[in-house]
């Protein structure tokens, strides 16, 4: 028997519903991606991603496209952490998130952990583009292994195109089978936490935000661009989201 | 296409500046992640796969004729540091002064012209590998050998470690080298087909937050 | 390539005497010497001295980066835009002679933001007694020693005492407390230097740094002309 992996794509598409709220005009899951409309706050809404069976497993692919129109506010979250599994399926596994807001439009991009687990291949792509006036936060923790675990294999690319520029295009990669050195003192050195925080605000144009350190494992940097990126390497899960948070506290005052 | 250009370009006495910079090495060393051959040699090894990578790509589009200005776009995208696009430009602009100098072409003066306060270091080294007659492979190994002997050379001054053994990682190093090189001119040349999305973008966190780190610090004693 | 587009001539490759737009560039003088001679002492004072009657502005190259920069800054010798730090990689004579871009970059830009410039005084961090100033980067050269560092150092010679457009032996008012003797050292330069200049000067004295601010009027009357 030659095990084959599953293909799903889950759609979000979001819209000014012209009372001042947003209507979700396009929400499909489609098989280990399940979809849920939530109670939002104020003009936003939200869906929660939830995970119907475990996975990405090897083989699998795996896509989230998030559509969000001008006046719509989405906040995207989901209901735990995803874990990356070794399949029967050959190969490696792909999680391609594709995130499109309009000008005027804001995106929240919070999902929970995206934890490697050993044995496991996979590749992430997430892309982001958008429109001069957009508005954006977006999370990516990597966790490299289960408690106690040795980790997968994982290569993350994150790309943030602001008005047809890409401000943003860094690939991660990390796990055994990795290039050389991902480990290192230029890599994670021991560290098994990873995350990623960019924010974009056409405010920053007018207002550059400046580069800071956050303790001695996250700094607060910002791109060329009206957006701010915070990278942390941390112990654990727990701890980055901690930096995380903190950090952008720092860039909303009064939420 | 002279062979003996290329040792004039990679000369680490190429007076273009860099032995200012440590590649990330005196973050690496003070904050304890370096401590002797052994780390020097992950350290390098890691930057070479990411940093290096990344560079030795620009480096050969340029080499090939790719667009500098597309070029060093997207080596700002990829370099989220703002410490780093500082440095990387600083030593674009130094390597740009050099060349001109070295190897006078109408390329590197219309770089001068677009970049007045310099372009990233590996843009200008693909345009002035092409002034001096070399291609895109010569430009990527000029790339990948300064991720790493950078590093090598600071961290001797930084440690006192004996340099024979700093030598040595790079000599460990080489046959890793010459494996990026391949990939970076293969990257290179579908860039030349399909733009510069077919860059790499081999990140390393600790590059960026070290980078930042070293930054803030009052006193050092390397500027990047 | 699409990068032809700018007016402008692209900035100098090296040491022209003539900047981009065809104007004459500021003199560059450069100052080396021992740690501890009174180098940035000297800069500090020349600033004092001619900041009136000159556009100046300085370069410093430092071994941690900054320090000798931070000092000219507290002492308000210049407006701080007038100062600029090169750093060096805890090598300064490189900085200086083997590797002169990051300097010619430090000088171009203080000419382009505060200019036009008719000083710019390059002080290098110190150093041992071979560092001297590429040719590329300084258009004179002055090295700074005294009398506290041993006052056999004129005779032992060494390309900053021997070359040096002028020497300059620093702290004459300690020699006495070191057991000195000024006019050995006096000697012993000119038996080394034949008849390049030296001076001997105390800053601890009323205008103590008259003889060397003369010698930078000379040579600025001497590249105007």
């Amino acid at each position: 028997m030659i095990a084959t992996g599953v293909a799903a794509t889950a759609r979000i598409g979001a819209r000014g519903d012209g009372r001042g709220g947003t209507a979700l005009p396009v929400l499909e899951g489609d098989g280990p991606l399940a979809l849920r409309r939530t109670r939002g706050s104020g003009s936003e809404a939200r869906v929660m991603l939830v995970g119907a069976m475990s996975g990405p497993l090897g083989g699998d692919r795996f896509a989230v496209e998030a559509d969000v129109a001008e006046g719509a506010r989405l906040h995207v979250g989901s209901a735990a952490a995803t874990i990356a599994l070794p399949g029967q399926a050959k190969g490696d596994a792909r999680y391609d998130v594709r995130l499109t807001v309009a000008d005027g439009g804001e995106l929240r991009w919070l999902p929970e952990q995206l934890i490697c687990a050993g044995g496991s291949d996979l590749y992430v792509t997430t892309r982001a583009d958008l429109g001069a006036n957009a508005r954006l936060v977006l999370r990516e923790e990597q966790v490299l292994g289960r408690v106690g675990e040795e980790p997968g294999r994982l290569t993350s690319r994150l790309t943030v195109r602001i008005a047809g520029r890409t401000v943003l295009d860094q690939e991660l990669a990390c796990g055994p089978g990795s290039p050389g050195g991902w480990d290192g003192p230029a890599g994670l050195a021991g560290h098994r936490a990873v995350g990623q925080l960019v924010v974009v605000r056409h405010e920053f144009g007018s207002e550059p935000v400046t580069a800071r350190c956050l303790g001695e494992s996250a700094v607060l940097m910002p791109l060329p661009g009206p957006a701010v990126l915070v990278t942390a390497v941390a112990p654990d899960a727990r701890v980055l989201r901690r930096l995380l948070d903190e950090a952008l506290g720092s860039l909303t005052p009064g939420r | 296409m002279s062979r003996a250009a290329l040792l004039v370009l990679a000369d680490g006495r190429f007076p273009a500046g860099g032995h200012a910079h440590s590649g990330g090495a005196e973050a690496a060393v003070k904050a304890g992640r370096v401590t002797g051959a052994g780390s020097l040699e992950d350290f390098c090894r890691g930057r070479l796969h990411t940093a290096g990578r990344v560079a030795a790509a620009l480096a050969a589009s340029a080499a090939l004729g790719v667009d500098p200005v597309s070029l060093d776009a997207a080596a700002d995208a990829r370099t989220p540091s703002p410490a780093l696009r500082v440095a990387a430009r600083k030593l674009g602009r130094q390597l740009l002064r050099a060349a001109r100098a070295v190897w006078p072409s109408g390329e590197l003066d219309a770089l001068a012209r677009a970049f007045p306060k310099g372009a990233h270091q590996p843009v200008v080294l693909g345009v002035a590998a092409r002034a001096a007659g070399l291609g895109p492979v010569d430009a990527a190994y000029c790339a990948v050998y300064e991720s790493v002997s950078g590093p090598a050379s600071a961290t001797v001054r930084l440690l006192s470690l004996d340099p024979f053994e700093a030598t040595a990682v790079l000599a460990r190093l080489a046959h890793e080298m010459d494996l990026v090189v391949d990939q970076a001119v293969e990257a290179a040349r579908e860039v030349v087909d399909n733009g510069v999305d077919a860059l790499p973008a081999s990140s390393s966190p600790l590059l960026e937050i070290g980078a930042e780190v070293h930054a803030a610090w009052a006193v050092r004693l390397f500027a990047s | 390539m699409h990068l032809d587009h700018s007016h402008d001539g692209p900035s100098a490759v090296s040491a022209d005497a003539r900047r981009p737009d065809g104007s004459r560039r500021a003199l560059r003088i450069g100052l080396g010497g021992p740690v501890g001679s009174g180098k940035t002492a000297t800069v500090a004072a020349l600033c004092r001295a001619l900041r009136d009657e000159l556009s100046l502005a300085v370069v410093t190259n430092d071994i941690y980066t900054r320090e000798d920069a931070e000092f000219l800054l507290r002492e308000a010798v210049l407006p701080p835009e007038r100062i600029t730090a090169v750093e060096t990689g805890a090598c300064p004579h490189t900085a200086i002679r083997d590797d002169i871009s990051a300097n010619l970059e430090a000088v171009e830009d203080l000419e382009d933001e505060v200019g036009p410039l008719q000083l710019i005084l390059v002080e290098s961090g110190g150093d041992n007694l071979t560092a001297t100033f590429s040719k590329g980067l300084v258009d004179a050269q002055i090295f700074v020693i005294d009398v506290a560092g041993g006052d056999d150092i004129p005779r032992k010679g060494g390309p900053g005492v021997t070359t040096a457009d002028l020497l300059v032996v620093n702290k004459t008012d300690l020699a006495p407390y070191v057991g000195s003797d000024l006019a050995r050292m006096a000697a012993d330069a000119k038996a080394q230097r034949a008849e390049l200049p030296v001076v001997f000067q105390s800053l601890r004295a009323e205008d103590g740094v008259r003889d060397v601010a003369d010698w930078v009027r000379a040579q600025l009357a001497a590249w105007s002309a």
